[in-house]
């Protein structure tokens, strides 16, 4: 029977449809499944470095071919996934700091019946734009974990450093902060991309106003250009910061960063390329619809020694 | 200078038989290489079938669309910066002038509560002021354009973020898609159609349209003549009675309307305008135009050629991704096209130059 079966499949008599062969590729033993992932990232972001390393990882482990692309600016992410679809992947991972913009192409991936999942921004329109699942760090709820620590670190008049215009996760990270901290709190905008111009504009600020005690930025590199430049300002303004990488462990070690607040970058990558496996895989859904948190956790000098090893080799 | 240079020149005494050289008729082959569009036209026929070959999905009709429509965002732009730089001038606010003129729309609208037809049109005035003060501040101070337009690129960048933030408390503008006139609207400048089974957006379209009247207005009439002959030298324009104030502040409200025109798909595509986006989009509007055939010089080029550079944009663009090569790479590539775009298009020019 086994032979007649290989006989008939060698002379090409396939099904199209059913059968072993749609039950081996439902469980993934088949074609492999491409999926991709297109984000908001600018070129050469640590940060989204490592969520591609968490993927990468993930989409080895099932088996998968991971594919990338991302475009800072909403319309043109949103033409990078109708190219996906072009392309018909398996399953699609988006970012959707620009929600507006992801609608419409993500009504088409959902015609097409391509899977979405959502990560790192968008958690409250994920499931209305047609997300599985969403994995990422509530910005509000991170930002008030931030405030806090800032509160504990003895600030009184803080800076909330905003490096990236547009992106409304960055403002809910500083409003969320100002929630819980006892103090003032003010927003100060730089320019992610020129890092001479974000010394330059906190170094200023500081100049203007010796009152400030604190600052809190948004991203990891940024912590460090906010070490430079309380040097070069003078003065005991105590340093806070979002994310995570390799020299900011370094920092928290030796005193110069007060504490980061992790939204482990590589838990959404891996998770969401696991997701879609697992979708396509056993049916299974992650969350109950509801996003799925995978941060934030607070880095202080006290555990920084134990993540070093995993931030050395950049997936931390 | 192409094209200004043949009226109300003395005839020469004729010396010796045979018949004037400067009336021969040239060869077709020799016509079709002195067009500045050759250069661009034969790279967009090499990189579409070498995407062809390296691509599986790149020849889908799916993927044509969505290439075709990338084309057209930049290639409306381009459409006005061409004919731009064909009259000697830069537009570096070209790219934040899209996303003003966004918002100028979205904000007034959603602010005022208006019926959305007329925040468009309020955008129209608007956008079309910001081009003539572009123009009129470049004819007034008679500073190089690339400097005024740098200065007015850097105040709208400020102006589309302050103004948002200070009326909307946030950094992108509400969502306008439940007003009335949205839809209707939509269908003008953000729809698209099935033809012969192939989705197509309405801004391709609009763009060979625009290209096409670009064209009319650049090679059959008078405004066209004087667009190159202010570009090719400014003062012996003038000298020969060429208005040439008044065709760079012209050439000036032509990017303005196309930044409109682009302005209104980005409202009606997505609803919410971000502050922040549009800044670096005038460099690829410049690239499509130069890619193309125009000349940074002034006095060169045309607007069919500025689209087969859009189209070579936007083959690029998504090729790549269809490719599925390393994204890290991408700049790399669309620097890598520039530069042999431009050295095609010298060459090219030069042998016709020598031979003719």
């Amino acid at each position: 029977m086994a032979l007649a079966t290989v006989g008939l499949l060698a002379l090409g008599a396939c099904s199209s449809e059913g059968g072993k062969k749609a039950e081996e590729e439902a469980e993934g033993t088949g074609a492999r499944l491409k999926i991709a992932m297109v984000t908001h990232s600018a070129p050469g972001d640590t940060f989204w470095d490592i969520v591609q390393k968490g993927a990468k990882a993930a989409a080895a482990k099932d088996g998968a071919e991971f594919l990338y692309a991302a475009d800072p600016d909403g319309g043109k992410q949103a033409e990078l996934v109708q190219a996906q679809i072009d392309k018909r992947v398996d399953g699609i991972i988006v970012t959707l700091a620009k929600p507006d913009a992801m609608r419409d192409v993500l009504a088409r991936a959902t015609a097409a019946k391509i899977p979405v999942v959502s990560i790192n921004s968008g958690q409250h329109e994920s499931a209305r734009l047609g997300a599985v699942a969403h994995f990422g760090q509530d910005e509000t709820i991170a930002g008030e974990a931030a405030g806090a620590e800032m509160t504990r670190i003895g600030a009184k008049n803080a800076l909330c450093v905003v490096h990236e215009q547009g992106n409304v996760g960055l403002e809910a990270r500083c409003a969320g902060a100002r929630k819980t901290f006892r103090g003032t709190m003010r927003n100060l905008f730089v320019q992610g991309a020129n890092m001479p111009g974000v010394k330059s504009s906190i170094t200023a600020k500081l100049q203007a106003d010796d009152g400030v005690d604190g600052i809190l930025t948004l991203g990891a590199p940024f912590a460090a250009t906010a070490v430079d430049a309380v040097k070069e300002a003078g003065g005991d303004a105590k340093i806070g910061t979002f994310d995570l990488n390799r020299d900011l462990i370094a920092s928290i070690t030796s005193g110069a960063v007060a504490f980061a607040v992790d939204q482990q970058p590589y838990l959404q990558g891996y998770e969401a390329v696991d997701q879609l496996w697992l979708l396509r895989t056993n049916g299974n859904v992650l969350g109950g619809g509801r996003p799925v948190l995978t941060g934030p956790a607070i880095v202080t000098k006290e555990n920084a020694g134990r993540l070093e090893a995993f931030a050395n080799r950049g997936t931390r | 200078m192409t094209r200004a240079a043949s009226s109300g020149v003395a005839e020469p005494p004729v010396a010796g038989p045979g018949p004037d050289e400067r009336l021969a008729r040239r060869s077709p082959l020799r016509r079709l290489l002195g067009r500045p569009e050759l250069g661009a036209l034969l790279g967009a026929v090499a990189l579409f079938v070498f995407f062809s070959v390296v691509a599986d999905a790149f020849l889908r009709a799916g993927s044509f669309s969505t290439v075709l429509y990338a084309s057209s965002t930049f290639g409306i732009m381009a459409v006005g910066v061409s004919l731009l730089m064909i009259g000697g001038e830069f537009d570096l606010s070209a790219g934040v002038l899209v996303t003003s003129s966004a918002l100028i729309a979205a904000l007034t609208a959603y602010q005022l509560t208006l019926n959305v037809w007329a925040g468009v049109a309020i955008s129209l005035v608007l956008t079309l002021a910001l081009g003539a003060a572009n123009g009129l501040l470049y004819v007034r101070t008679r500073l190089p354009s690339f400097i005024v337009t740098l200065a007015t690129f850097f105040m709208l960048a400020g102006l589309n973020l302050g103004v948002t933030k200070a009326l909307t408390g946030n950094v992108a503008s509400d969502s306008v898609r439940d007003m009335d006139g949205f839809d209707s609207a939509r269908a003008v400048f953000a729809s698209d159609m099935d033809v012969l089974g192939v989705n197509v957006r309405i801004t391709v379209l609009w763009w060979l349209l625009f290209v096409a009247v670009a064209t009319w207005i650049l090679l059959r009439t008078r405004t066209g003549n004087w667009i190159f002959a202010v570009g090719g030298s400014a003062d012996s324009a003038r000298a020969v009675g060429v208005p040439v104030d008044r065709v760079k502040i012209g050439l000036f409200m032509g990017v303005a309307f196309c930044a409109w025109f682009s302005g209104m798909h980005l409202v009606f595509a997505f609803a919410t305008v971000q502050s922040g986006e549009g800044v670096g989009n005038e460099f690829l509007y410049i690239i499509c135009a130069v890619i193309g055939g125009c000349l940074l010089t002034g006095g060169y080029g045309s607007a069919i050629g500025a689209a087969i550079g859009a189209f070579i944009f936007g083959m690029t663009n998504k090729g790549i991704v269809y490719a599925e090569w390393n994204p890290d790479w991408f700049r790399f590539f669309l620097g890598a096209m520039l530069l042999i775009a431009t050295v095609v298009n010298l060459a090219v020019r030069r042998r016709v130059e020598r031979t003719s």
